[in-house]
Formats: structure tokens, sequence, C-alpha cells
């Protein structure tokens, strides 16, 4: 009784924006308004199907594959350096990734627009260096940017967490057992901070898959992904029946790919940023 | 007696950050010997323990191994193991692999690591412990694993950063037995340190005592208990009773308003010195038999003995006795000769 009191406005908080809008996803998606009434309907995920669709998802997976793996190969020697530096250094850095972070998204994607427009900065730049032009703006690449740009710090915060955390007396433990560094990053930094590297992996790829405002930007109106797809159904088409579908769909594939991260992870620290 | 030296620390001396930590210790340890460092926190015993580990660099002189420099030879190289304070065992890794982890980095075949590691979780009492994972092993059992990881590798020394500062007092005691067990048993030399007067007592070939980043004296637990070289090395070795003396002549110094038959000598004339008397040199006597009289403050029973507290002179005795005497009781207090230990003055910062 005690303790379920404090505890009621978060219930009816994850009711009213949580629960209730998952039901009402699950409750379009598998119905359709006839001229008769409601009726009960697979239609919705048998459009889902469709190779056209299948097209879009399976681009949105790669995009969001390729944009964490990115992240995860520039953020993981960034969070071991701010881990290895000094303590009065280590804050400037973090603060250098931070930063960005309080600025509006929006405005940092539409930067990239302006950086990397056919006369921008970018190659305005390359210009003056004697490089040829880089016409990268509305494909996939842009995107990818884009998404790398956004992400990086989640990617990097949860590695830096979990690599502060290790002992230093296990790195001597290491080295007095006659392991180099090398060895040392290989057997032992490496396996004590993959809590991080998963709970980065899991940060990154969910709003990779699901975004639709860097896709919009940086990959031009044509430029379809998972996540515009679901918006244009919702704000353009009016069919709501089929953006749940899709959403359902969404929702089921990142709790798969959440089940399987978990499945590698054994260690509690990296759900401390959950 | 020069080939006996394994480790030789010559005129080292560290600072950080300009304050140092050790001051030109020079210090050798012979092949085989249970060496203790010893002294309280701060005194520089574990930054030698570092030095001769190899985790950090000597400011001044250099430290010798077999004759060798190896004061630059980072830690993977060099011969010696160590037993970390808190452990510092692989958590990420089962009771096997922890112990493994030096013999498969030297790439050994998967037959004698598994001879090597049997042979060393029965020497620590751990077999059937292969498959447990770290975290789920007890304090005792956790420092077990941190020593095999380390003598697994036979190191020729074996560095022991106060390993037993976490256990209780039971299992403290047990393991000081096995450590001092394994050292015979196995034949490699032991570097310990510690803070406890007592452990280092029991367990040591060699006592270094060490303060303020010097070594206070060197010689066998016998040597520093009966014969300690000064003032400090009497108050951390042991109980003590220290007093201002002043020495009349050889063998005659007069302490607590008395003067008294000593065995010391080599003192200038009225100089001032340091007594020293241990409380259980201390014979309480009716007061009319000794020349120190006093009164009974305080009696606590401690097991073995009374633990008294004896006022007489302005100066509060410790006494240990298996007689009891009464709070309030007047007595006398009788030194042997060759329990006075006169020590010179020194001026500690």
């Amino acid at each position: 009784m005690n303790r379920t009191r404090p505890m009621l406005p978060y219930m009816v908080w994850m009711t009213i924006f949580i629960v209730v809008p998952l039901f009402l996803i699950v409750y379009y998606a598998f119905t359709s308004t006839e001229f008769n009434g409601v009726a009960l309907t697979l239609d919705n995920f048998r459009r889902v199907f469709q190779p056209v669709y299948m097209k879009v998802l399976w681009r949105s997976v790669k995009l969001a594959v390729v944009s964490t793996a990115v992240c995860l190969f520039v953020g993981y020697p960034a969070a071991l350096i701010m881990a290895g530096n000094a303590f009065s250094r280590k804050n400037t850095v973090i603060m250098l990734f931070v930063i960005p972070m309080w600025m509006n998204f929006l405005l940092r994607t539409y930067a990239w627009l302006t950086l990397l427009e056919r006369s921008g900065f970018v190659n305005q730049f390359l210009a003056r260096i004697g490089l040829p032009s880089l016409n990268i703006l509305y494909t996939d690449s842009a995107v990818v940017l884009g998404m790398v740009y956004n992400f990086l710090p989640f990617m990097i915060l949860p590695i830096y967490s979990v690599l502060s955390k290790i002992d230093r007396g296990v790195l001597e433990a290491a080295a007095d057992l006659g392991a180099n560094k090398v060895v040392t990053f290989l057997r032992v930094i490496l396996p004590l901070s993959l809590p991080g590297v998963i709970s980065g992996i899991t940060m990154v790829f969910m709003p990779a898959l699901t975004t639709f405002v860097i896709s919009r930007l940086l990959g031009g109106g044509q430029y379809t992904l998972i996540g515009n797809l679901i918006e244009q159904q919702f704000l353009v088409v009016g069919d709501w029946g089929f953006g749940s579908a899709i959403s359902m769909v969404m929702i089921i594939l990142i709790l798969i790919s959440m089940a399987v991260m978990s499945f590698f992870e054994d260690g509690e620290e990296g759900r401390a940023l959950w | 007696m020069t080939d006996q030296q394994l480790v030789h620390l010559v005129g080292v001396s560290k600072i950080y950050d300009g304050t140092p930590a050790l001051k030109e210790i020079d210090l050798y340890i012979r092949r085989n010997e249970f060496l203790t460092l010893l002294g309280p926190s701060g005194c520089g015993k574990t930054t030698t323990l570092r030095l001769i580990g190899g985790f950090e660099q000597p400011t001044t002189g250099k430290i010798l191994f077999d004759g060798r420099d190896i004061s630059s030879i980072p830690p993977y190289k060099r011969r010696v193991n160590t037993v970390f304070q808190r452990y510092a065992l692989f958590s990420h890794m089962n009771v096997f692999e922890n112990i493994a982890f030096g013999l498969r980095i030297k790439k050994m075949d998967e037959k004698t690591i598994r001879a090597k590691v049997g042979k060393m979780l029965d020497l620590v009492n751990l077999t059937g412990f292969e498959t447990r994972s770290v975290d789920s092993l007890s304090g005792g059992q956790q420092q077990r694993v941190a020593i095999a990881r380390a003598l697994v590798n036979e190191p020729e020394v074996l560095l022991l950063d106060e390993p037993l500062a976490a256990l209780d007092l039971k299992l403290r005691r047990e393991m000081q037995h096995e450590l001092k067990n394994m050292q015979k048993q196995l034949g490699i030399t032991f570097v310990f340190v510690t803070h406890d007067q007592e452990e280092a007592l029991s367990m040591s070939d060699t006592i270094a005592v060490m303060k303020d980043g010097e070594i206070q004296q060197i010689g066998t637990p016998e040597d520093i208990y009966n014969e300690p070289r000064n003032a400090f090395v009497a108050g951390f070795i042991g109980e003590s009773n220290i007093v201002d003396g002043v020495m009349h002549e050889d063998k005659v110094v007069e302490f607590a308003g008395q003067v008294f038959d000593c065995v010391d000598g080599g003192f200038g004339k009225m100089e001032p010195v340091d007594v020293v008397i241990r409380p259980e040199d201390v014979k309480l006597v009716q007061p009319e038999e000794a020349k120190l009289q006093g009164v009974v403050k305080s009696v606590t029973f401690i097991g073995v003995h009374y633990e008294m507290i004896v006022q007489a002179a302005g100066i509060d005795w410790l006494v240990h006795s298996t007689l009891m005497e009464p709070v309030g009781a007047k007595v006398g207090m009788l030194v042997a000769p060759m329990d006075i230990h006169i020590m010179k003055k020194v001026s500690f910062g």
C-alpha cells in the first residue's frame, strides 16, 4: 500500500502516454474502416510485406547498421582516449562532445545541409586546396553522415562510462602477468567494456533506424526510410491503419534486436544508462 | 654473499609532484628470503614495492635484479609477480582463466596450462572452483585466486601489497600460515608489505621498518623487537614505554627522577636519550623493594595477562603482568638492567 501510492502518478502517466498509444497502434493496424463499420483485417500487414516497402525497410536497416558501425569505430577510440586522459583534461574533452548536444537537433542537421551544398562551405574549401568538389548531398552518404554526427555521443558516452570505471589495478595486474599494451587491450579492456559497447550500439541503432528528419533533410524529398514512410502515412496519406502496421513491424524489429543485444550483455554496467 | 642478493635498490628515491615518497633508500633482498616492509601508511613501503614491480620509475638511483639494472624495464618483462591489495582479479573470467592468464600470454599449450593451474588450485585449496566466477567468491577465496594467479608464473620474486588487509582476523591468521608455508615450499623470494607489526613479526625472515620514506631499521624480527634502533621502531614494533632520560656515564642512566644501571654505552656525558622499556619487562613488587613506586590506575584483563597502567613519577607506565594488582594499590616497579634500552634521540618531522 505504502509503496504503490507514490507510484500512482507515474502509473497514470505511463498509461496515458505509453500504454494507450500502443493499444491504438495495435487497434489501427488490425482493423480497417469499411462502409458499414470497423472490421478486423490483416490487409495492412500484407501491404507492409510488399517488395516496394520491404526495400524501404531493408534500406533503413542497412543505413542504421552502417551508421552504428561508423559510430562504433569512431566512438570507441574516442572513449578510450577520454578515459585514459588525465582528470583535468578529461572534462574538457567530454564537454567538446556534449556541447553540440545542447543545440537543437534540427539546427545541427540543417547546418550540414548548408555545409554540404554544391557551393557550400565544404566544397569552397575543397576548391581552395585544389580538390574536386564533393556532391554527397541527397545521397546515402549524406544521411549516414548526418546520423553519425547526431548519434555519435550516444555511442561514446556509455563506452566511456564503462571504460572509466575499469579499475587501474586490473590493468596493472595484466601488465604484471606479462601482457603488453596490445594484449592488455584485447584480453582485458575490450571484454570488460563490452556492456558499454552493447549499450552504445543499442542507443545509436534504434534512433538511426527510426529517424525521418535526417533522411528528409539530407536525403532530399524523394528519399524514403521506414521513418519517413510512417510519417507520410499518418500526416500526408492519412492511412492510419497502414502506418500503424509499419510501426508495429518496426517495434517488433527493435524488440528482436534488443533481445539479441541483451543476450550478449551479461554485465550490469551498460544498463546503468537506461 | 653477493650472488645471494637477488634484488638491490641502490640510492633509490621517488618524488611525486615535488613530495618525496622515498629518500635515497638502499635495500637488498636475498634469494628465498621473506622480507617485510613495515611501516605506517605513507611511509613509502608500497612505493618501494611498486618500484620493484615496475609500476613506477625511480626518480634517482637504480634497481638491480640479479646484478642487472631493471629500472626502465616495463612490468610485463620483469620476472616478478604481484598480489595486489584489492586483488584486481579479472571479473570477466572464471577462476581457471584468471590463473591461466599469464600462461596463455606465454602461449603455453593447453595440457601444460591445465596441469599448472591444477597444481596451483591444489596449493591454494581451491580445487573444484575452476568454473566459478570470481565475483561469486568470498574475500579469502579471491585472495587465494590472486596468489595462485601470480605464483603460477613461477616468479623469482613475489610482491605482496598488504594482501591480508581486507580479511577478518581469523582468516588473516590462517592465510599468514599458508603464505609462510607456500614460501618455504616453493622457495620463492617474498616481498611483503604491511602495517601490521604482528603479521610482520610472525612471518618474516627480515623486516625493514620504514617511516617518512626512509628505512629506520632492517633486521630479523628478533633483532627489531629486542634491539630497536630508535624510539620510533620501539614504539611501532610491540608496545613500549618510551620516556626521556639522561645518560650519566656508560651503563648509568637517569630517568623518572632516579638513577638506574643499564647495559648500554657510547653516549656523551649527560646526553639526553630515549629510554624504552617493554611492558612485559616491568616486574611489580612491594613498594619498598623498588626505586620506582607508583599507583595502579587501571586494570584490563586481555586474556594472556593483565594490562595495567601504573602512575609513577608523573608518568603513566604500561605494565603487562599475569598477577593482578587492584586499582589504587601502591606498587614498586623493577626493571632488569638489560631490559632498559637506551636510544639516541632523533627528531621526527
